[in-house]
């Protein structure tokens, strides 16, 4: 056990402090956000082959009503988050920044917009195959924004054996605010949900960490955890990137998930809250996943907050809706520490987008890029030991395969708190990115 | 109205802490120290620091131009006028003109600018000029002006200090009177010839030497206002206290043991901590980022081997300081310390090998 544990305050080494600008929003209970006139919604929302879609051009489509259905083990079905009629089935540009097909939908102005129901579910009943297909048939992913196939995640690898459901309500982005939303208003369908994985993943025991600036979550959700003891909440300290995987397992059981490992390799399932309080509303009924919780947040706008944001809403829908009145501004999808930049105004809200950031350009780090000056500040604050400062230097002269053999460059999560300190504005994490793609066309080259 | 960045990975924001933010700050550290070096040494030591500080901007923006950068940006970055402040600090305060442009040439060119510039040096710039010009120019680097503050009777006036800087001390007689040893120095001296200690330092005051008053380098005489410098600096997050405290410890440490085993032969550690360029090297150069190594078990060796070495020169070497020989020894030593010491990766073993997984059996056990 490290010096950290014996002063009683769970958290992690290394890692920054970020000012956290949430207030703009925490206090705002969430609202519905309006239908746009046209949904997109891109059949590739994650990792995994796109499901196939299963509607036609012209075609009546209900809110709710499955569109693409799963194509393999990692792949997930989509329903449309309209009612409407499809447009058409094209290109258009998606927060991963290149054009992808998405099924486009005029929705009915005239239609009162009520979801259908699937067939209800008896979960107590339900066997665990069963659940974890049910799960699949909400196509639910991670809603923290890797959106790794929930279903998948449930599924505990052969030889492995889960004792523990870590349930990541540490939202250490700065500015987002969605999860400690959900936490405060959907508790009843949150520890619904984490029953619902314990199932799955046969754990006997779930630990809910939360971020100690979070007093009222903790307040809430309290009352409503079993007397048995079987689900617990824990505070820890309020740093980023306490919200990442490896970290907050550290923070709350002082475990290491092993280098290119999973968390089952020590026994663990860690899962975000938002995502396990969906899957607590969804599953009874046997609906889909068709609507998100998202953080409109940032400078310039008049109605900042947390909206429930049909799937498939364009960037310009909201920020009109939100009233942006600013001149210039850059638009992040996600948080400023992780999200990435969207390129069009096009581009759909998915269900990876935890927040619509506006940033100012003044608050944006500007384009001059200074030379390295060694001053080691990514390193004191990369939270897994990595030497950044070293892996930069390695990525101007394009020795990629340098940066993985020697320095671990896969370990990298891509956290950004080396980028965030660098003096030199150095891009540190879209170097590891570019050199991450390049290795693996290196290796599939050779392969 | 929205803009598209050129960057699609975060972080999008960052901190206010930029390299010329840097470089000012530690600007900001020394100028106590080198204004009272100013103010004791008067109107020579400003045409010194003068010359010193425009030939390092013009070095830079030559360099940079025969290299194709753009120049204005890059000296911007106040890089080169702290490299040229630290060199003129380094230097005896009367000493000629093209001491001056000699050092800061020698730190700009040979220093920084030939591996590639900012950033890229093995060695620290300002104590590699400082090394090369003692080697090369012996008289010139050793001969230390008495104190004189500007304005008071004995100080040259302008015109007086016009021809010390450009003619050179020798119009100034007689030279003995107005020139004489520094305190490590006159030690060393006096021990070659068979004198002991303490009677050697009957006339030597701590105090005085604690504040600057005391002939030295133009910008090292006041331990006090370095230190406050330095700590300032510490407080600022501009520097960690490893460095300066391991080295600080290290000459204290052996000063005092080999102190209490022989006070005849041996100084004590409060002399070795006011004298000469320890305070300057503990928290100005030594601390150069660049040049020393980057994790704080690699900046405590780095910092003890600057002390150790800076003991041994100054004890039983052939020059009465040897901040400068030690810093350079050990930023060679620097790549070696980054490779050896490194911090263990979250999920893997010291070796880099990846945690073997932990079965729900071992974690009960456990």
């Amino acid at each position: 056990m490290s010096l950290l544990k014996l002063f009683g305050r769970k958290t992690f080494p290394k890692g920054i402090h970020p000012v956290e600008y949430k207030e703009q929003t925490s206090a705002r209970p969430t609202r519905r956000l309006p239908f746009a006139p046209q949904i997109i919604v891109p059949l590739s929302q994650n990792i995994g082959k796109p499901p196939i879609a299963i509607v036609r051009k012209g075609q009546h489509v209900e809110r709710g009503e499955v569109i693409a259905v799963a194509d393999g083990a990692l792949s997930v079905p989509l329903h449309a988050p309209v009612t409407g009629t499809v447009k058409d089935i094209e290109l258009m540009p998606t927060p991963s920044g290149s054009k992808k097909d998405c099924i486009i939908i005029d929705t009915q102005p005239s239609s009162s917009q009520i979801p259908i129901q699937g067939e209800a579910r008896d979960i107590e009943a339900m066997s665990r195959d069963e659940l974890i297909q049910a799960v699949k048939d909400t196509g639910m992913v991670g809603l923290g924004g890797a959106s790794f196939p929930t279903h998948f995640k449930m599924t505990v690898p052969a030889g492995k054996q889960v004792h523990t459901v870590i349930v990541n309500g540490c939202e250490c982005e700065p500015f987002m605010t969605t999860d400690h939303r959900v936490m405060l208003e959907n508790v009843k369908n949150l520890i619904l949900g984490i029953r619902i994985a314990m199932k799955c993943v046969d754990a006997s025991r779930a630990m809910i960490g939360v971020e100690d600036n979070k007093p009222d979550v903790l307040a809430a959700i309290k009352p409503h955890l079993p007397e048995d003891g079987s689900i617990t909440i824990e505070a820890v300290e309020t740093k980023y990137p306490q919200g990442a995987e490896k970290m907050l397992v550290y923070s709350l059981l002082g475990l290491e998930i092993p280098a290119g490992g999973l968390p089952a390799d020590i026994g663990l399932a860690v899962f975000n809250v938002a995502t396990l309080a969906e899957i607590g509303r969804l599953l009874p009924h046997g609906q889909g996943l068709i609507e998100r919780v998202v953080t409109i947040t940032g400078d310039d706008l008049e109605k900042p907050g947390n909206y429930l944001v049909p799937i498939g809403t364009p960037l310009r829908y909201i920020l009109h809706y939100a009233g942006f009145n600013g001149q210039q501004a850059e638009l992040i999808l996600g948080g400023p520490m992780m999200g990435s930049a969207a390129a069009s105004l096009d581009t759909p809200v998915t269900k990876g987008t935890g927040a619509v950031l506006v940033l100012d350009q003044r608050a944006t780090k500007n384009d001059d890029i200074l030379p390295c000056i060694k001053c080691g500040k990514c390193l004191q604050a990369c939270p897994i030991n990595l030497n950044p400062c070293e892996l930069g230097q390695l990525a101007a002269k394009r020795r990629y395969d340098v940066m993985e053999e020697q320095y671990h460059l896969n370990d990298c999560f891509e956290c950004g708190c080396c980028s965030y300190v660098c003096p030199s504005n150095i891009p540190l994490v879209q170097y590891f990115r570019i050199a991450k793609v390049l290795n693996r066309e290196r290796r599939l080259n050779n392969g | 109205m929205i803009a598209t960045k050129k960057l699609s990975s975060g972080a999008h924001t960052g901190t206010n802490v930029t390299v010329q933010r840097i470089m000012w700050q530690v600007i900001l550290a020394i100028t106590p120290a080198t204004a009272l070096g100013l103010f004791y040494f008067g109107w020579p030591a400003v045409n010194l620091f003068i010359i010193t500080i425009l030939s390092a901007i013009l070095f830079e923006a030559f360099c940079l131009r025969l290299a194709g950068k753009v120049a204005i940006s890059a000296i911007l970055d106040g890089s080169a006028l702290l490299t040229g402040w630290l060199v003129a600090m380094t230097l005896p305060p009367w000493a000629p003109w093209w001491i001056g442009v000699a050092g800061s040439g020698v730190a700009i060119i040979l220093g920084k600018q030939v591996y590639g510039g900012l950033g890229q040096n093995l060695f620290n710039p300002a104590m590699l000029a400082r090394v090369a010009l003692l080697i090369s120019f012996p008289i010139e680097m050793t001969t230390w002006a008495n104190v004189a503050p500007i304005n008071s009777s004995h100080a040259p006036n302008f015109s007086e200090s016009w021809s010390i800087t450009f003619s050179g001390l020798d119009t100034m007689a007689p030279i003995d009177a107005i020139t004489g040893a520094t305190t490590l120095g006159f030690v060393k001296t006096e021990f070659s010839q068979k004198h002991l200690l303490p009677d050697i330092l009957a006339d030597y005051s701590l105090f005085f030497d604690f504040l600057g008053w005391t002939r030295g380098s133009l910008g090292e005489t006041s331990a006090l206002l370095l230190g406050l410098g330095g700590l300032w600096l510490i407080r600022q997050g501009v520097i960690k206290w490893h460095i300066p405290v391991s080295l600080l410890l290290t000459v204290t440490v052996l000063s005092g043991f080999f102190h209490l085993m022989d006070s005849h032969h041996y100084l004590t550690p409060l002399v070795h901590l006011n004298s000469g360029a320890l305070m300057c090297v503990a928290f100005f150069i030594a601390t150069d980022y660049v040049t020393s190594p980057n994790t704080p078990a690699g900046q405590l060796v780095f910092g003890m081997g600057c002390g150790l070495l800076i003991f041994v020169i100054r004890t039983w070497g052939a020059y009465p300081e040897g901040a400068g020989f030690a810093v350079l020894l050990m930023n060679a030593a620097t790549p070696l310390i980054d490779h050896y010491i490194k911090p263990r990766i979250y999920g893997r073993y010291r070796n880099g090998k990846p945690l073997e997984p932990k079965t729900v059996e071992q974690e009960r056990k456990s």
